[in-house]
């Protein structure tokens, strides 16, 4: 056990999926030597050679497109891209590409990829550095959307997303990357992707979240009065999602909110409402909540925490549905 | 017949004074008097101080956790300025990226304006009217997309004496976006100076790992624009040559392209530790080709600059910096309506809903929608 950050949780995942295959390969700006501008990738050119860790061009379409290409004839491609404000140059390789080949060849062509993408506001960063676009993606069809928020979880997905025959997208919440160390087995392990957890258990109400979201519930949580009780999940994979582990909770408290830092409209707190109606419905005691990004650009710095949802704004959220 | 050479180029590069301050007067003299007057060297040489000035103070303001992440422009000056001072103020567009500070200055744009972008703020791009300039560009390598479209209108409305400007660096040219702009701008033949800083890194990537041309300038020959290189850390060069890049365009309707030859003295970025992966060997070579060493040197040897006059501005652009900060800091707090009134010319229900009572939930939004017990009003 390794008291570790979810750096380097996520580090030693890619060291040990490095060495047990060589054909996983980092590709991505400045992942090199300087080990990634989050310093996720530290010391693995070092460990193991330029030509495992890949410093591109400046191309995110190229790092995508070329990732493709790897996968395709064989390789383990382990692209990443810098923040998720600049995954807009590579959307027609992901969406296009990478989503789609399985299906579009019937099986014959596979990409076998992981996208690490820092995600997420709350650090201070400059505009287009804050973002939370996973519902684009899941919305997207042939691709896996994987979002933890622990160290330990971290590790878990990612080598099972390493694993994974298809293509997986691996949100980092960047808010959290520094923000605590929890222990962390050495030896490998997996988590399996579409698996959700239940952080704390309740019978009042069911919270479901992801990301960073995860803490800021927490401390809404241990603002409630004590003779509340919330269950809390953190989806951990978005897509696919746990639907059963949300539907066996929802059964048994009747109430739900579902809490996300991207804007609300279509965004993944309408699914996941959808998804408990579809599967609740007599058992529902109070419409679902959603507490959310606002509709709108992400604001920079200075408006960063009134956007995003906050222990204060979550609360209330879960206090309304109670009393509905 | 026969295999022919079918086609053939060249890349100049252009240099006026160079690191030592010595002066090339075939180049930089035009009918007997420089292309550049003492008082305009001045306040050249003036508006760069004052920049890394700017620089200075926006540095400490971060570490002392007063501002966001800032990318410094320190030994990059000239490009900037003296491709500013080349293009026509109210006239020409200004398309950069963020480190092009003076140039953005001199077209118009009060610097606090750039300090309160890094301090997290929209109202830092809210462009005053009449400054032709668009704000700082963060997605690397898409900007110069939309210089080609401004010039384009310019043409669409028969605006002859008109130009746009973009800047970028030698990273963003790998981007897909930086060849679509040059193909836009050359095919539809529009007047744009592609400027680019190549400074030689894009953060830790040296420009061997980014392009395999070993200059920017050959991207070019494809796009069949006339191109130049110029020594980047030279204010005469880069001003002759964005001088001449304007005419030309205007002349012949037509994009220039011109590779600036600089370095970045300082970090990528606050956020960067530049000591990790280039050496400080190579950062000494180009101290010495520090803009503002030369540029002070040639005025001296002119007699229109001494220790006095040097003192002088930097009192001067200590005063200059502290006022732009004071007004950057004595700016309101944005309330949290500044989130959605922009949105769009008018904003619709839902986002005057989640405005007026900063809530996304449904029931938080509507206190009294059917079935709410009484006693959650003021949850
Ligand atoms: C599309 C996009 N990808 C990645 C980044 C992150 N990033 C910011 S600056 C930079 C390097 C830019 O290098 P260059 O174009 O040479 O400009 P310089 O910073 O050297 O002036 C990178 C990769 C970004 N801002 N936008
Ligand atoms: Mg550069």
């Amino acid at each position: 056990m390794a008291n570790l950050t979810l750096v380097q949780a996520i580090n030693l995942a890619l060291v040990q999926e490095m060495e047990a295959d060589e054909s996983v390969v980092l590709l991505g700006e400045d992942v090199g030597l300087n080990g990634g501008v989050f310093r996720v990738t530290e010391g693995l050119a070092q460990r193991f050679g330029d030509h495992r860790v890949q410093n591109t061009p400046l191309d995110e379409s190229g790092i995508l497109g070329a990732a493709v290409g790897l996968a395709i004839a064989g390789m383990k491609p382990v692209p990443e891209i810098q923040f998720e404000g600049f995954l807009g140059p590579a959307y027609d390789q992901i969406v296009n590409h990478a989503a789609r080949f399985r299906n579009r060849t019937r099986g014959a062509i596979t990409i076998p990829m992981t996208l690490r993408v820092p995600v997420g506001g709350g650090i201070h960063a400059p505009e287009l550095h804050s973002d939370s676009p996973e519902a684009i993606y899941t919305h997207s069809p042939g691709l896996k959307i994987v979002m933890p928020c622990t160290p330990y979880d971290a590790k878990g997905l990612l080598i099972s997303a390493i694993r994974d025959p298809d293509p997986v997208i691996f949100f980092e919440p960047k808010r959290v990357y520094r923000a605590y160390r929890e222990e962390v087995p050495e030896d490998e392990y997996t988590i399996p992707i579409g698996q959700a957890k239940v952080v704390s258990e309740g019978d009042d109400l069911t919270v479901v979240t992801w990301g960073a979201s995860v803490f800021q519930c927490l401390e809404a949580l241990d603002g409630l009065p004590e003779d509340v009780s919330v269950e809390l999940i953190d989806l951990r994979t978005i897509d696919p999602i746990d639907t059963d582990t949300i539907a066996a909770s929802v059964e048994k408290t009747g109430r739900c909110v579902v809490v996300h830092e991207a804007p609300m409209t279509a965004g993944l707190g309408a699914e996941i409402s959808a998804r408990v109606q579809e599967r609740c419905f007599l058992h529902l005691q109070a419409p679902v909540q959603r507490v959310t990004g606002f509709d709108t650009i992400m604001p920079y710095y200075k408006l960063e925490l009134e956007y995003m949802p906050d222990a204060n704004r979550i609360g209330k959220g879960i206090r309304e549905c109670l009393a509905y | 017949m026969p295999k022919n050479t079918v086609y053939e180029t060249d890349i100049e590069f252009l240099s006026i004074l160079d690191e030592d301050a010595q002066f090339d007067e075939s180049l930089g003299i035009e009918d007997g008097e420089p292309i550049l007057s003492d008082e305009q060297v001045v306040y050249l040489y003036e508006q760069m101080w004052i920049g890394r000035q700017l620089d200075e103070i926006a540095f400490k303001l971060q570490r002392s956790g007063r501002m966001g992440t800032y990318p410094q422009n320190k030994g990059q000056e000239a490009n900037a300025a003296g491709s500013g001072f080349a293009m026509k103020k109210g006239t020409d567009w200004v398309v950069p990226c963020y480190r092009e500070n003076i140039a953005m200055n001199l077209h118009g744009l009060p610097y606090h304006y750039i300090l309160l972008h890094w301090m997290g703020d929209e109202r830092g791009n809210q462009i005053p009217e009449g400054v032709l300039c668009t704000p700082i560009s963060v997605p690397i390598g898409t900007h110069m997309l939309h210089a080609a479209g401004i010039a384009w209108s310019f043409k669409l409305r028969g605006e002859k004496d008109r130009c746009a400007i973009t800047y970028f660096g030698d990273g963003a040219t790998s981007e897909g976006d930086f060849h679509g702009a040059m193909n836009f701008a050359s095919t539809l033949s529009v007047p744009v100076v592609f400027y680019c800083q190549n400074n030689q890194w894009a953060i830790s990537v040296p420009r061997e790992q980014q392009m395999a041309s070993p200059t920017v300038a050959q991207k070019a020959i494809a796009y069949e624009m006339p191109r130049i290189m110029v020594d980047g850390n030279d204010i005469f060069a880069v001003y002759k040559a964005t001088r001449d890049a304007r005419k030309y365009c205007v002349e012949n309707q037509t994009p220039y392209f011109i590779e600036g030859v600089t370095y970045r003295l300082g970090d990528h970025t606050t956020a960067d530790d530049a000591r990790r992966y280039r050496s400080e060997e190579e950062l000494q070579q180009w101290m010495a080709k520090d803009p503002l060493i030369r540029t002070r040197k040639y005025l001296e040897s002119r007699d229109a600059w001494n220790d006095e006059r040097q003192l002088e501005l930097e009192t001067h652009a200590r005063k200059v910096v502290d006022e732009i900060v004071n007004e950057a800091n004595s700016i309101a707090e944005p309330t949290t309506s500044e989130i959605f009134d922009s949105m769009f010319a008018e904003i619709d229900d839902d986002l005057r809903i989640q405005r007026d009572t900063m809530r996304t939930s449904s029931i938080g939004q509507n206190p009294e929608q059917a079935g709410l017990k009484a006693q959650t009003q003021n949850a």
